[in-house]
């Protein structure tokens, strides 16, 4: 079933949770909400739940095409799964799963046998079934999850509601149930919202990301696109690290640090100033001399070897702190030690104006000079 | 909780104002009207008359006195009590711990009236102990105080010496210590006293129908107040704070009168309160062990009800006016101290005030 | 630890080793009369109708403290805790007087045939009134503690409010409702100075064990006001231990 939000505005007294909010969810996809604390991402889930409602008279939430807003959240058709789980502790594993079809009414309430049939299948497929007499209390943080994924799932929902599933978990455990949760939503195919604060599993885990911050909608796109065409500085800053420097754009070249380059797009416009440009740490290119490429002249501070990339840490002559991860193959070539000298060249560099509209996207090749790869329109997607 | 509550804790409105207006009327039948009620009683013949039948009649008055005399000298000896069991149960692991910890509610469960009995049984005429003090009472005395000052050595050398910080084989030689410390003491104060002949001898010492019994009677049944609030709270602080200080150089004492009394001082102030409403208020305890001799043994609580089976209901009103006075000011601290203890420990230790 | 002992342990043995020089007719004579057992059976009637009672009014008034807003919820919520404060005797003397014919209540009350004063309603009314706050003060903190996602989750599963109250709700407060009632029948058990205002203490009527101890007492009889204390005592050790199993038994499930 898809979902569709429009308009939704939520305020807790002077706070607003969210600001004039629509989204719309294509059927059987798996989406993220991803944001910081406080952007209104859970609040979001729970309007579409129905465990909270919009301020008045402020929008609508749509089921297939249809408003909700007289349904109540059991009425609704979606199986919400609570950050904390909120199992019912008094209740044994397999009475929590039964649970929603033990509450129906009495005309569509499945036979006994039917019941234990279903939760025992539902247990299966979340891989507790030796575990059906245990009490909460007895599991393990990631059994518990998948038990209120399991009776989530029991009243057939149209819709399931993810609040954090990941977030009380220990990092292990959380990497083994996210790719068990996408798995499971190629399995059973029902439409997917679940929020989230750590981008990896945004980013891995969704067919569509949702990017919050304070009550808003930063951006929505696929996984690549938020990550590669981040619409707001926001994003861009959210999603992984990034250097951010202040640049100036006349006369069609770019400058920002002490680097100088060809911009000719730039130059159709006036002169765009301040500008606030951003790189990635892995998009610079490290040599150890100048080979004539547009690049950023610096001093190796620190160095830290410790995982799959190398971290550097340098410092241009202005002052301007630089960090960038380089391969450890890359870093034995170099032979470099704290104190080098290094020409650091962009591959990929990001202009923001107003620190909010995305200007350009650069993609700078190996060995050619510098070209332009795509401008995006100043509104941005 | 949050203020807003959440949608699906929501009832509907008629069953909200429905279930408010009966628990309001409840309460209202079972605690307001009976509280209004004792004021209309008491000050139905007008302010003169109330102002007399309290304090005109000598046998009320010093039923007032006596209540007055009675209940700080429990309430004082309970703190005492509370603060070192609460600090030995938190700080050391000692035989008997939990036996301890079960002990102190045991006066919660036993009738009061079946306490006052036990105190008839040992230090009545007919009693364990009565011939005896009908006899030469006062020869325990000096033991008694020796006893006392001994006890009170201890516990001030156990502040100073086991709040060093802690290594091995300092225990058991300060441990040495304060039981020499004690055992001197007490052989001191002890000869002091057979030697001077501070205490009268071969005369009878009335504990049963006279004061002492009332305090003992109403020690027993108020002890477990302070300690009860002091315990949770002690265990909720822990030592570390205080080994925090004693690492910051503080003595014992200044570790004790900075860390340890300042972090408890809501907890005990909030068992003194409970404490202190009960032992003006004990009935059964005390009207067991006071023999009811008017102008002599009476406290309040039996003053009111000896006026009320003489049927001046005036007076006894009067009486539990004062009283119902006292408890709603009780009330009114209380309030203000768990106001003020959850403002201070987010998670407050008070959740459970008031229970037992 | 001494001061316990001197202050605790020593009365309880005097009275288990008084009651151990009654003989066993003796002792059993003393607590098996047809007065006994009549005041047994109004100890223990009384106190459990007055649990029974406070156990609905516990969770009626901690539900409306916990869940609604209302003006004077802060003072509703003081005035619970008034019976632990105010002296019992004054708790019976406003009560013997309340529902006597004349009285504020009585007037309305007696001539509708309901005698409060003087009877076993009135002693089952002061034990309420002192039984209110156990009951209400222990299911208070647990329903303030229930998780409100527990709630959206049944709710979630298509759960009306009623059967999330009953199947979710309830099932999470029963313990603290036992325990409630245990505290408020141990104390009533106990009860004394409020009800020798109400009850008139006519024998095998409204006399109830703690009174016929004390009149047992006026009468010198030592032994026999002992042999009944050592029944008394019996039952509240046992009270005291059903209590702290439960206590125990209400986390079994806490996570």
């Amino acid at each position: 079933m898809s979902i569709e939000v429009r308009n939704i505005s939520k305020s807790f007294g002077a706070f607003k949770a969210l600001d004039d909010v629509s989204l719309q969810v294509p059927k059987g996809q798996l989406v993220a909400l991803l944001g910081p604390s406080g952007s209104g991402k859970t609040t979001l889930l729970r309007i579409i739940a129905g465990l909270e409602f919009g301020d008045p008279g402020s929008g609508l939430v749509l089921f297939h095409g249809s408003d909700v807003a007289n349904y109540r959240v059991g009425d609704r058709g979606v199986g919400f799964v609570f950050q904390h789980y909120a199992l019912f502790r008094h209740l044994s594993v397999f009475e929590n799963v039964a649970f929603g079809l033990r509450v129906k009414p009495r005309r569509e309430r499945p036979s006994k046998s039917e019941i234990r049939q279903r939760v025992m299948d539902l247990l299966k497929l979340v891989q507790l079934d030796r575990l059906a007499d245990r009490y909460p209390s007895q599991l393990s943080g990631g059994q518990r999850q998948r038990v209120a994924l399991a009776r989530a799932l029991a009243v057939e929902p149209k819709v399931l509601l993810l609040d954090e599933p990941f977030g009380a978990l220990d990092a292990k455990v959380r990497q083994e149930l996210r790719q068990w949760l996408r798995r499971l939503h190629e399995e059973i195919h029902v439409t997917t919202l679940f929020v989230t604060h750590d981008q990896d599993e945004a980013l891995e885990l969704a067919d569509r990301v949702v990017v919050m911050n304070h009550g808003r909608i930063e951006q929505i796109g696929t996984p690549e696109q938020v990550f590669q065409e981040p619409a707001t500085e926001f994003v861009m800053n959210f999603l992984g690290s990034v250097n951010v420097f202040h640049g100036r754009a006349e006369g069609g070249r770019l400058r920002f640090s002490n680097l100088e380059m060809h911009a000719p797009d730039l130059a159709n416009g006036a002169e765009v100033t301040p500008l606030r440009i951003f790189v990635r740490p892995h998009d610079w290119t490290f040599e150890t001399h100048d080979n004539g490429t547009p690049c950023v002249r610096a001093t190796l501070r620190t160095v830290n070897a410790a995982g799959p990339k190398v971290r550097l840490q340098l410092v241009t002559d202005e002052g301007d702190v630089i960090n960038v991860e380089i391969s450890q193959e890359r870093y034995g070539e170099l032979g470099i030690s704290p104190g080098s000298a290094a020409f650091l060249a962009p591959r990929d560099i990001k202009l923001f104006k107003d620190q909010k509209d995305l200007l350009a996207t650069w993609r700078v090749a190996q060995d050619v000079t510098v070209e332009e790869e795509r401008l995006l329109s100043p509104e941005g997607p | 909780m949050q203020s807003e509550r959440r949608q699906a804790q929501s009832d509907p409105v008629w069953m909200k104002w429905g279930l408010t207006a009966t628990a309001t009327g409840v309460i209202a039948v079972l605690v307001l009207i009976p509280v209004i009620n004792v004021f209309a009683e008491a000050l139905s013949g007008g302010i003169g008359v109330y102002w007399r039948n309290l304090f005109a009649d000598p046998e009320t008055r010093h039923s007032i006195y006596l209540t007055l005399t009675v209940a700080p000298i429990a309430v004082v000896a309970n703190i005492i009590f509370a603060i070192a069991a609460s600090w030995a149960i938190v700080h050391f692991e000692f035989p008997g711990r939990t036996l301890l910890t079960a002990l102190i509610d045991l006066p919660f469960s036993v009738s009061p009236v079946v306490a006052g009995l036990m105190f008839v049984l040992i230090f009545g005429l007919q009693g364990y102990l009565g011939k005896f003090l009908r006899r030469d009472g006062y020869s325990i005395m000096p033991y008694i105080m020796a006893g006392i000052a001994a006890v009170a050595v201890i516990a001030i050398h156990s502040i100073m010496q086991h709040r060093q910080l802690p290594s091995a084989n300092r225990k058991s030689h300060s441990c040495v210590i304060v039981v020499l410390s004690g055992v001197a003491t007490f052989a001191a104060v002890l000869i002091i006293q057979l030697y001077f002949h501070i205490w009268p001898e071969h005369q009878s010492l009335k504990i049963i129908f006279a004061t002492p019994g009332l305090v003992l009677a109403t020690m027993f049944v108020t002890f477990p107040f302070v300690a009860r609030e002091l315990i949770p709270v002690m265990e909720a602080i822990g030592p570390e704070e205080e080994l925090a200080a004693l690492s910051l150089g503080a003595s014992g004492w200044q570790t004790f009168w900075r860390v340890t009394i300042p972090n408890i001082k809501w907890g005990l102030i909030y068992g003194v309160i409970l404490c202190n409403a009960r032992a003006v208020g004990e009935f059964g305890a005390v009207y067991v062990v006071s023999g009811h001799i008017e102008g002599k043994t009476d406290t309040m609580p039996l003053r009111i009800e000896k006026l009320f089976q003489e049927y001046n209901l005036p007076g006894s009103f009067a009486v539990a006016s004062a009283l119902t006075l006292l408890a709603l000011l009780t009330l009114a601290a209380k309030t203000l101290v768990e106001r003020k203890a959850h403002a201070i420990h987010t998670r407050g230790a008070h959740t459970r005030g008031g229970i037992r | 630890m001494f001061y316990l002992s001197v202050l605790v342990l020593l009365p309880i043995m005097a009275c288990f080793f008084k009651a151990s020089t009654l003989s066993w007719n003796e002792f059993w004579s003393a607590v098996w009369t047809e007065r006994t057992r009549a005041a047994y059976s109004l100890t223990f009637g009384a106190s459990l109708v007055a649990a029974f009672v406070n156990l609905f009014l516990g969770l009626l008034i901690a539900w409306v403290l916990v869940r609604y807003s209302f003006p004077g919820k802060r003072i509703m919520d003081s005035l619970v805790d008034l019976p632990l404060a105010l002296p019992t005797a004054v708790g019976g003397l406003v009560y013997a007087s309340l529902y006597v014919p004349n009285g504020w209540l009585g007037r309305f009350l007696v001539p509708l045939g309901i005698q409060a004063a003087y009877s076993r309603l009135g002693i089952v009314l002061v034990l309420i009134f002192v039984g209110l706050p156990f009951a209400v003060r222990t299911v208070q903190p647990i329903l303030e503690e229930i998780d409100p996602e527990t709630e959206e989750a049944s709710s979630s599963l298509g759960a009306t409010r009623w059967q999330s109250f009953r199947r979710v709700i309830f099932p999470a407060l029963l313990p603290a409702l036992i325990t409630g009632f245990a505290l408020s029948f141990a104390r009533s058990i106990g009860e004394y100075g409020s009800v020798v205002f109400v009850s008139g203490n006519m024998p095998y009527k409204t006399e109830i064990a703690p009174i016929l101890i004390v009149a047992r007492l006026e009468e010198f009889a030592y032994g026999e006001a002992t042999a009944i204390a050592v029944v008394l005592l019996v039952i509240s050790f046992s009270m005291l231990v059903l209590i702290n199993r439960l206590v125990r038994w209400s986390r079994r499930y806490a996570i």
